[in-house]
């Protein structure tokens, strides 16, 4: 019977075509050479350690990988670093305050309880600050909120306290 | 839940773009990447080669000139649907567009590119066959338009030939006063459409024009003629909604499937055709 050799050494370097990228990430230049099939959802967690993004689906179902690409809400996981290459992109590590206090979206959903496992909830936020940053008009009645947060599934809550979540920020920001 | 290997290239101008699809058969090009990425991260799809057209000049942006929306590649959904005067020359596209998948996927994906992609239950392909609109190609061999009657052949194929890129589509501003409405069912927001009905109501006296299309029903978008001649002939009347209704089962050719069964889809489309055409009706002046 032949067995299988254990690879001692693993290649450092990948067969992979590569592409020279430079981005802007959480107000910070950024360049690098990746492959050219990297998702922009690898590249900030394993590249640079960003793993504040979540990743759930990988196919754009889930919402969790969200974050702001030019100041749009945006799925890492539906767009290659290359993609990303001149943009302005913003994570969730980006959102609290430098002080550690939290924003007032976090904090929103602190008060609320529109988390539980947080594995959803990095998606929840950007994606919410996109729809608080739109130039389209903010509808807070329940239906209104439950179409912004449909791009996003959580496990747990049964999205009644993210909707208090996102009614109550906007109101501490003055929007709507 | 990882793309396969390919080259990649962002050419900045139409000409580079096209030479390199033509040089490249099994090359695929790239817009938005919200239908093209989730098929390569789960291995649809593998070309050896993206042509990312976002920096291609001249592929932005939106124009209403000689009575259509001219839609550049590159323009986003969200985009579209944002656009007061794009709204002001056809509402239907908006009313759809809050159909299309969720906002963070709309404002990355494009018009053109859900188009190209041709999903038979996606919505945009309808409105673009329910207006009577075009697509616009560029190739080696120049430039073509081809209407959207002859642009979906099947699920996920068009009329496109592997060396043409789409750059534009034109969808044609409403006659003034039409009604419109877009009636979809899905189970959950953002799903592709178990059934959908896109209709525009123009009122002209003795010559009502009553146009219909669906999606999720069939092989691709169809226009529901035998449903739009049945208006034309009978007018708007009870008799008329519960033929054309019935009328509307026949076009389902849509096999069951995990989400409904054809008996379920003939219903629904019956019903879709009577709520689109009794709400553009309304909205008809």
């Amino acid at each position: 019977m032949s067995r299988a050799k254990i690879r001692t050494k693993l290649p450092t370097k990948s067969a992979d075509p590569t592409v020279d990228i430079e981005l802007t990430v959480n107000g910070e230049r950024v360049s690098a050479e990746v492959s050219t099939r990297m998702l922009l959802s690898d590249f900030l967690r394993h590249e640079l350690g960003l793993t504040g993004t979540h990743v759930g689906c990988e196919h754009g179902v889930c919402g969790a990988c969200t974050v702001l690409i030019n100041g749009v809400a945006g799925r890492s996981c539906l767009t290659f670093a290359a993609q990303a290459a001149g943009c302005e992109v913003r994570t969730i590590e980006s959102v609290a305050n430098k002080d550690g206090t939290l924003h007032p979206l976090q904090e929103a959903f602190r008060d609320c309880h529109g988390l539980q496992c947080g594995y959803c909830t990095p998606g929840m936020i950007m994606n919410i600050l996109s729809s608080f940053n739109s130039s389209a008009p903010l509808d807070l009645s329940d239906e209104g909120i439950r179409d912004i947060i449909s791009g996003n599934l959580c496990r747990c809550t049964g999205y009644q306290n993210i909707i208090a979540a996102v009614r109550q920020a906007a109101k501490a920001m003055s929007l709507g | 839940m990882k793309p396969p290997p390919f080259e990649y290239c962002a050419p900045r101008s139409l000409k580079d773009a096209v030479e390199l699809l033509a040089a490249d058969p099994s090359a695929m090009v790239l817009a938005g990447g919200q239908s093209l990425i989730p098929a390569l991260n789960m291995r649809f799809a593998a070309p050896s080669r993206l042509i990312d057209i976002q920096h291609v000049e001249g592929l932005k942006g939106v124009v209403i000139e000689g009575g259509n929306i001219i839609v550049r590649a590159m323009t986003r959904h969200r985009e579209l649907e944002l656009n007061d005067e794009v709204f002001r020359a056809n509402p239907l596209i908006r009313e759809t567009m809050a159909h299309v998948a969720h906002v963070p996927i709309r404002n990355r994906g494009t018009v053109v590119g859900s188009l190209c992609h041709a999903d038979a239950a996606a919505e945009m392909p309808s409105i673009l066959l329910v207006t009577d609109g075009s697509v616009v190609t560029e190739s080696p061999r120049g430039r073509r338009e081809i209407p959207a009657a002859d642009f979906f052949q099947f699920h996920m194929t068009t009329s496109r030939e592997p060396d043409e890129i789409v750059v534009e589509a034109h969808f044609p501003v409403l006659p003034q006063g039409a009604g419109w409405a877009f009636e979809e069912f899905t189970r959950r927001h953002g799903d592709y459409a178990i059934a959908a009905v896109a209709a525009i109501v123009t009122r002209a006296g003795a010559t009502d024009v009553v146009s219909l299309s669906a999606c999720g029903v069939a092989s691709r978008p169809i226009r529901l003629t035998v449903c739009e001649q049945i208006f034309a002939a009978q007018g708007f009347t009870d008799a008329s909604f519960k033929a054309a209704g019935e009328a509307a089962k026949e076009y389902v050719t849509a096999p069951d499937d995990i989400h409904a069964t054809n008996d379920y889809r003939r219903d629904l489309l019956a019903s879709l055709v009577v709520r689109a055409v009794e709400k553009a009706l309304t909205r008809s002046r």
